[in-house]
């Protein structure tokens, strides 16, 4: 069934305190408060989440897959930025 | 060849509890109605979430009328082994689904009594109703809220949405005044404290439907003459129907599982 004039929101769900909100899906609602209730209908029913963000999916700036090229080719040959080159004392513990 | 019907000792406390799951299971069946049919499939997941909540509040109060009673009966049998007239259901619960307009009407008029009723069990001194309680009322507080938001945008939506919204709260407002009823088998109930006096809950449900309905631009019927008989088995020639497909497989196969 079409939803003519409803706009389409992205679903974000923390689900344990310390974690980061993550990008679970995507719906239909008409305003910010039925999107709220939508997205614990929809994406919290097996006890996901202790707190929901959700965006309209027009507001996120996404980058252009036709430049992944430019945008992601150039780190892949720099593994020196990756932290495996170091020696972590002991004492440090878990970083 | 049907299975017969179960007979059931109403007392007090037994004929209680069995109304309030009636409520719970019929007013669940009839949102389970919509699955797959919802005007968008995030309103069929919502409807079908409200419709679980209700039937898990339905389970736990007819275990409970089961162990009141102490006979053979259990959730299952009152469920699928009793006869129309021995269903204590309000009528507003078993009224058809209609379009949307009439279901969320519906939902919100029976939650607006509900998330106060079960706000107020929860000082019962009945301890298992009181259990039964302060875990009902944050599912119907939800259900509440939902319903609400769509009756104010439903109203104050469109030309076409609020000629829906209006006819279904005129059609059902006949069907409000029961959820205050009281009979003699409650009076003794309501004063040792184990249940309501649901008086006690028509002012505030006045005014949350009196707040929610100027919100959504829809008039408020005139109270006039208001339908009852549900909880005590006179019911409307809607529920046999409904029961005869929620009973269909018990009766037609006594005692089948999964």
């Amino acid at each position: 069934m079409t939803t003519p004039n409803v706009q389409l929101w992205e679903v974000f769900i923390r689900s344990r305190n310390g974690l980061a909100h993550k990008h679970v899906g995507s719906l239909h609602a008409a305003d910010a408060t039925l999107a709220m209730q939508a997205a614990r209908d929809i994406y919290t029913r097996r006890g996901e989440g202790l707190s929901i963000w959700i965006a309209p999916s027009n507001a996120i700036v996404a980058s252009d897959p036709a430049e992944k090229d430019m945008m992601f080719e150039p780190a892949m040959s720099k593994i020196y930025r990756h932290p495996t080159f170091y020696d972590v004392p002991d004492e440090v513990g878990h970083m | 060849m049907a299975t017969p019907s179960i007979t059931v000792s109403e007392t007090p406390l037994v004929l209680y509890a069995l109304r309030r799951a009636d409520d719970a299971l019929i007013l669940g069946h009839r949102l389970s109605e919509w699955c797959g049919h919802a005007p968008a499939m995030e309103e069929d997941m919502a409807l079908a979430n409200i419709g679980l909540d209700l039937i898990g509040q339905a389970r736990e109060l007819y275990a409970y009328a089961a162990t009141a009673e102490g006979k053979a009966n259990d959730e299952d049998t009152f469920a699928y082994l009793r006869d129309v007239r021995q269903y204590r259901n309000l009528l507003l619960c078993e009224q058809p689904n209609g379009d949307f307009a009439r279901t969320i009407l519906r939902q919100f008029l029976y939650s607006a009594f509900a998330d106060a009723y079960w706000r107020a069990m929860m000082a019962s001194t009945d301890a298992t109703l009181a259990a039964i309680a302060a875990k009902s009322e944050k599912e119907s507080a939800y259900h509440l809220r939902h319903s609400a938001e769509w009756v104010i945008r439903l109203g104050d939506g469109t030309e076409e949405s609020h000629r829906r919204a209006k006819e279904a709260v005129d059609h059902l407002w006949a069907f409000t005044g029961e959820l205050f009823h009281a009979d003699d088998s409650d009076a003794a109930l309501i004063a040792d404290g184990i249940a309501v006096d649901p008086e006690r809950l028509r002012a505030g449900w006045t005014d949350m439907v009196a707040n929610v309905l100027a919100t959504a631009t829809l008039t408020q019927p005139k109270s006039g003459w208001m339908q009852k008989g549900g909880r005590s088995g006179l019911h409307s020639e809607h529920l046999g129907h409904l029961l005869s497909e929620l009973q269909s497989l018990q009766r037609t196969f006594p005692g089948a599982t999964w």
